[in-house]
């Protein structure tokens, strides 16, 4: 059976989001470069397999899918009963997961996305980082990992006593903060949240993608 | 068994999307008001069921769920059988489902609700449209409509050829554009974005929602 192609960016959030989700579910692929900094995003030949002309995408024998929060999902089913479980055991721990999918897709990921752009991926290409935004979008995290903190007091991870797809989906993004924005302290001012980042980033399948996450 | 209890408001997008579900799924349920105009969502009471203080919340037994997308989800699972199915029929045809109700949240979602803010609610609480705003997000959305229009000319609705989870998520916000904020255009200058959007929106379950129907 052919590997899964994944057609990413090593140095891409959402690229590296699946890539931890094929480890955390011991599946093989295959990364095919899709090389941001020279625009191959935007060319034909990558519009053809996703017409929002965004990484990743990937290939698994007839499906072509993308949306990383989509692709991880299916990969979790797809894969359930191998590897890490990624969904919860009942419907309802299931339900929690997704809900704090969600919170991360709605809640987390804009402000967070943005600073890092701002602060990482602005000044790689000529311009310069707008400190109103950044300050904006560190006052809308902060309010956001408030909550977390509360939840986490009362949970070791985000939906429950269970590693799932919602703590999975907070890697990419918090990483690029806390190691290259200089935002560690919207997580290690906040005892409940460091620890459980401490935990998530710590695990295996995910130091394997972080190591590679460079760009250039 | 206890009904679900849906605690939400009318207008609220949100909360469209899970009663339209709930219609879908021929699910009982007991609304419970929660008064925008009032705060009641950042009030305690509302905030210790749903810490991010939005509508709509969910109680159904011991579960307590917030956010639309993900309650939706979870009364597709747990009703599947019953109703309209929402989810798709294999492993590959639910990836797509997932993949357009991405879509929506992730690149409809933000460019809507912006316009939607600027020209119906930032007048509503005597503030003036940010027409330059409005302007912008019509740009982003016409992009997005224009990747839909291509889908939609090669399959019935944005996962295939049934009816989703995907297409449902789209009424709240289209039907305030359209309705409300005299976007109808961007609707219907794309020959199947208009087709799928008539088929979709009359559909039963979405007037119900909406109250358009008893």
């Amino acid at each position: 059976m052919a590997a899964i192609k994944v057609h990413g960016y090593h140095a891409s959030t959402a690229t590296v989001m699946v890539l931890c989700c094929l480890n955390e579910k011991e599946v093989e692929y295959e990364l095919v470069l899709v090389d941001l900094p020279t625009g191959a995003h935007k060319k034909p030949e990558y519009l053809a397999l996703n017409p929002f002309g965004v990484v990743p995408t990937i290939q698994d024998g007839d499906l072509t899918l993308y949306e990383s929060r989509a692709i991880i999902r299916y990969l979790a089913k797809k894969f359930q009963g191998q590897g890490t479980d990624l969904l919860g055991s009942t419907l309802s721990e299931e339900a929690l997961v997704y809900q704090w999918c969600e919170v991360e897709g709605q809640s987390f990921n804009p402000p967070a996305l943005s600073i890092v752009s701002q602060i990482l991926v602005v000044p790689m290409r000529g311009g310069s980082t707008d400190e109103a935004a950044v300050e904006m979008n560190v006052e809308k995290l902060e309010k956001v990992l408030d909550i977390y903190e509360e939840r986490l007091s009362k949970s070791k991870y985000l939906a429950g006593d269970f590693f799932s797809l919602a703590d999975l989906q907070h890697l990419p993004c918090t990483h690029y903060l806390v190691n290259a924005c200089g935002k560690g302290d919207l997580i290690s001012s906040r005892k409940h949240v460091n620890a459980w980042w401490e935990d998530i980033s710590s695990r295996p399948t995910w130091k394997k993608v972080a190591e590679n996450m460079k760009f250039g | 068994m206890a009904k679900i209890k849906v605690y939400g408001h009318p207008i609220s997008t949100a909360t469209r999307l899970v009663l339209c579900c709930l219609h879908e799924k021929k699910v009982e349920y007991d609304f419970v008001l929660v008064e925008l105009s009032a705060g009641a969502h950042k009030q305690p009471q509302y905030l210790a069921l749903n810490p991010f203080g939005v509508l709509p919340t969910i109680q159904d037994g011991d579960l307590t769920l917030f956010e639309s997308r993900a309650i939706a989800k979870y009364l597709a699972k747990k009703y599947e059988g019953q109703g309209t199915e929402l989810l798709g029929n294999s492993l590959s045809e639910q990836a797509l489902v997932e993949q357009w109700s991405q879509v929506e949240g992730q690149s409809f979602n933000s460019p809507a609700s912006t316009i939607l803010f600027q020209i119906l609610f930032v007048p509503m609480s005597g503030g003036s449209t940010d027409e330059a705003a409005v302007e912008m997000n019509v740009e982003k959305l016409k992009k997005v409509l224009d990747i839909y229009e291509e889908r939609l000319s090669k399959s019935k609705y944005l996962a295939g050829d049934f009816f989703s989870l995907a297409d449902l998520q789209h009424l709240p916000y289209l039907d305030y554009l359209v309705t409300d904020c005299g976007k109808g255009d961007l609707i219907s200058s794309r020959k199947h974005v208009k087709a799928w959007w008539e088929d979709i929106s009359s559909r039963p379950a979405w007037k119900k929602a909406t109250g358009k129907t008893p």
